[in-house]
């Protein structure tokens, strides 16, 4: 009964969105936000044509390399300053610091060392990314009981197969919930740095459709952004929750 | 100040030297980066000259604006949920993704419909702020303890009386936190807003400092935004530590 | 009947560094300590005494300060030895790993054939009462359970001489009395020497051939207590009245200790009162 019930809410909460969408339209008007029926018939049309192919190949290029950056940085801090407690408890507050700074301010020092290209956009994506990887992979290996390592410690296992056998799955849950927030948090400076001074990617698409008006575009390609992230979300959630489970 | 936060700043401190340093000695380009010793100079010139005063205002005044709204209008949705379960149920998904979501991508079409105005800055503001502050005001709530409800009504207070001087003070950390994360998204928001279009502010100075290759201007304006954004975050995060303590119930 | 020495510690003690926010503190000792082979010895003392610091060193995981440890004629410092086995006051237990694989943990990395682990493992789990939770996974046990998957873990290696700190210390006084006589079924079969840290007086009067006293930090052996039990014996013998006497012997022993470790000074304080 729960299951049918929570699907119910669920329709009539979409039904509620589209409803609202449709009378935002008629304030608005069509130039400026289409309406919610023509706006999906556009999304067929749109995902095929070679425009939105290009640009969606050039995003997910930069954010392909940014995640890699992201994650390769981000677990080597975290391991670092996991098992080092001094370089932990001084990194730690200023990496914090960092990560709640609007870091937009620095996009154009970041141009100005990588160019106006694909690293500029990348390097920025990581530069979001890296933070919530090194911290969670910070944390996870901090909150290792002491036992754990004690007991490989009479188990006789040697340095490398503790750290495979017992460091390594006692730690996984939660580094994955790092790289599960730096995966969003890494394709959210990859699209930033796209709306500025680019002229290629999904980004740089939007705010040209803004110029240009072609709102029905915009509103397509801003939807499918927001259906991508969510799957991937809720895909990288279920993998976390699977090894939540038996921790 | 404890060993370790010496450590910190002679961390920072060195940093700030070695970047110093490299810039003075030619081994990063002028044109890249400038010293951080001309970075204050430029910023210091600029406060004094007091022709930053407009765009201080703007963007600082934005911001406090979006702040407001979102930790106001945040905690009145959370409130509103809490006393709703069955649609607190229905938005639960929504809530757990919105933050995996690039909210902001959605700036340029706020755009299309209300012009290049405060408007579009002030609702991607609220947008990514508020739902901070409607999660951390539920969590809040759920945490207030049950056994609070019974000794009001053995104190016999009414409704109101019971929300005031119990359910919101057990709440408090928990909402402290909300109005942290608040304050650091409207920060965020606001400050890329500018950034990426807008008719003045800040945000806007500094892409137009960068457009100009006016290095020491753009510098000076990126260093002022930091430093306000950073000793703001700071304070918050001191407060919400001297309240982490009671949200752990005082164990450690 | 003089058994051999299986380890020995001779004036060991172990003074843990000055660190930040502590001057050095000495935790333990001088200690000296024969342990015989297959005897079944507890250490009973107040909280802090040095009772987990006695074990670690004993079992190679801290070295000593000072003095020497060996285990059948070979020194122990720092690094522990084939043949010790240890039992944990926390749980040890790897919540990703079925109760299956975490008894095989530490078989598989000594490269032991496959099918003597499948023996050795199902053979460690039915002595524990385990069977039927082979595939379960700890999260899914009760607190005691988890204990005894670490046992079982240990248990399969076939250690000679077998450490216990706290093992029981989160259970309820029944269930640690039937522990007890699991611990007692457990040594008869191994044949081990078992050396077991408690604070409990009953459970180390029930349970050891002999029992050392040990004082308020820093740790020292007070008395050793030989209780004399036949090797035969399970927790009915909290009936005789000579489990009264040794328990009310230790209590003597230690209750100054006690009061010592929470704060008082000494046994006068105690009589004024």
């Amino acid at each position: 009964m729960t299951a049918t019930r929570r699907l119910t809410d669920t329709f009539v909460l979409v039904l509620i969105t589209l409803a609202v969408w449709q009378v935002l339209h008629r304030i608005a008007g069509s130039t400026a936000l289409p309406a919610p029926l023509p706006t999906m018939s556009y999304l067929m049309r749109n995902v095929t044509t070679a425009r939105f192919a290009s640009n969606a190949a050039t995003t997910a290029l930069s954010f392909f390399f940014a995640l890699l950056l992201a994650y390769g940085i981000g677990l080597g801090f975290g391991i670092w300053m996991g098992a080092h407690r001094l370089s932990g408890a001084v990194g730690e507050p200023i990496l914090v610091a960092f990560y709640s700074l609007p870091k937009i301010v620095l996009y154009p020092v970041v141009l100005l060392i990588f160019g106006l290209g694909i690293s500029g956009k990348v390097a920025f994506g990581a530069l979001h990314g890296f933070l919530p990887v090194a911290l969670l992979t910070m944390g996870a290996i901090r909150a290792i009981p002491p036992v754990y390592l004690r007991s490989a410690r009479t188990l006789r296992l040697t340095p490398w197969q503790t750290i495979t056998t017992v460091l390594l799955p006692a730690a996984l849950p939660e580094v994955f919930t790092g790289l599960r927030i730096g995966f969003s948090v890494t394709l959210l400076g990859v699209l930033l740095g796209e709306m500025f001074a680019s002229k290629a990617g999904l980004g740089a698409m939007i705010m040209t459709d803004m110029s240009l008006a072609q709102s029905e575009d915009m509103v397509t390609v801003a939807i499918l952004l927001f259906v991508f992230a969510a799957l991937a979300n809720a895909v990288l959630l279920w993998i976390e929750h699977r090894l939540h489970r038996r921790v | 100040m404890t060993r370790v936060g010496w450590l910190r700043v002679a961390v920072i401190v060195a940093l700030i030297g070695a970047l110093e340093l490299a810039c003075r000695s030619g081994l990063i380009n002028h044109q890249t980066v400038i010293p951080p010793s001309e970075m204050a100079g430029a910023l210091w010139a600029l406060l004094a000259s007091g022709s930053l005063n407009a765009d201080i205002e703007r963007t600082l005044g934005m911001i406090a604006l979006v702040i407001a709204l979102s930790i106001l209008l945040g905690f009145i949705a959370g409130i509103a949920l809490h006393a709703l379960p069955r649609v607190r149920q229905a938005l639960e998904p929504f809530f757990a993704t919105y933050y995996a979501v690039p909210i902001f991508i959605f700036y340029p079409v706020l755009i299309a419909i209300f012009g290049l105005s405060v408007m579009p800055i002030v609702l991607i503001g609220v947008a990514t702020a508020v739902v901070a502050m409607i999660i951390a005001t539920l969590n809040g709530l759920d945490r207030v303890p049950g056994v609070l409800g019974k000794v009001a009504r053995v104190h016999r207070l009414g409704p109101i009386r019971t929300a005031v001087t119990l359910q919101l003070p057990a709440a408090a950390p928990y909402l402290f936190t909300g109005v942290k994360l608040s304050v650091s998204y409207g920060f965020i928001a606001v400050i890329a807003a500018e950034f990426i279009l807008s008719p003045a502010g800040l945000g806007r100075d500094i892409a137009d400092a960068y457009a100009d290759f006016n290095n020491r201007r753009m510098y000076a304006l990126i260093l002022f935004l930091l430093i306000v954004a950073t000793v703001v975050n700071a304070a918050l995060h001191a407060l919400d530590m001297s309240f982490a303590e009671r949200r752990r119930g005082g164990r450690p | 009947m003089e058994r051999e020495v299986h380890a020995r510690l001779a004036a060991v003690t172990r003074v843990y560094r000055a660190a930040a926010n502590h001057p050095p503190v000495h935790a333990l000792g001088p200690v000296d300590l024969d342990l015989r082979k297959g005897e079944f010895f507890a250490v009973v003392g107040p909280s802090g005494c040095g009772k987990s610091t006695f074990l670690e060193v004993l079992a190679g995981l801290q070295p000593p300060t000072a003095g020497t440890v060996t285990f059948e004629g070979k020194a122990v410092n720092g690094e522990v030895a084939d043949g010790i086995g240890v039992v944990f006051q926390e749980d040890a237990s790897f919540p990703w790993l079925t109760v299956w694989d975490n008894a095989a943990f530490g078989l598989r990395r000594n490269g032991v054939a496959a099918a003597e682990i499948r023996r050795r493992v199902d053979d460690a789990l039915a002595f524990m009462g385990l069977k039927d939770f082979a595939r379960a996974y700890p999260s899914q046990l009760s607190g005691g359970m988890r204990q005894r998957v670490c046992i079982a873990r240990t248990l399969v290696l076939q250690p000679r001489l077998i450490l216990l700190d706290e093992p029981f210390g989160a259970l309820d006084a029944q269930t640690r009395l039937l522990m007890g006589d699991e611990v007692l079924r457990l040594w008869r079969r191994t044949g081990a020497t078992i050396l077991l840290i408690t604070h409990a007086l009953d459970e180390a009067a029930m349970l050891a051939d002999r029992v050392g006293a040990m004082s308020a930090r820093p740790g020292r052996f007070i008395d050793i207590i030989d209780t004399g039990w036949p090797r035969e014996r399970d927790s009915t013998i909290v009936a005789e009245a000579a489990f009264g006497e040794i328990t009310g012997r230790l209590w003597e022993r230690l209750r100054g200790e006690s009061l010592k470790a929470l704060g008082h000074s000494g046994v006068n304080a105690a009589a004024a009162e």
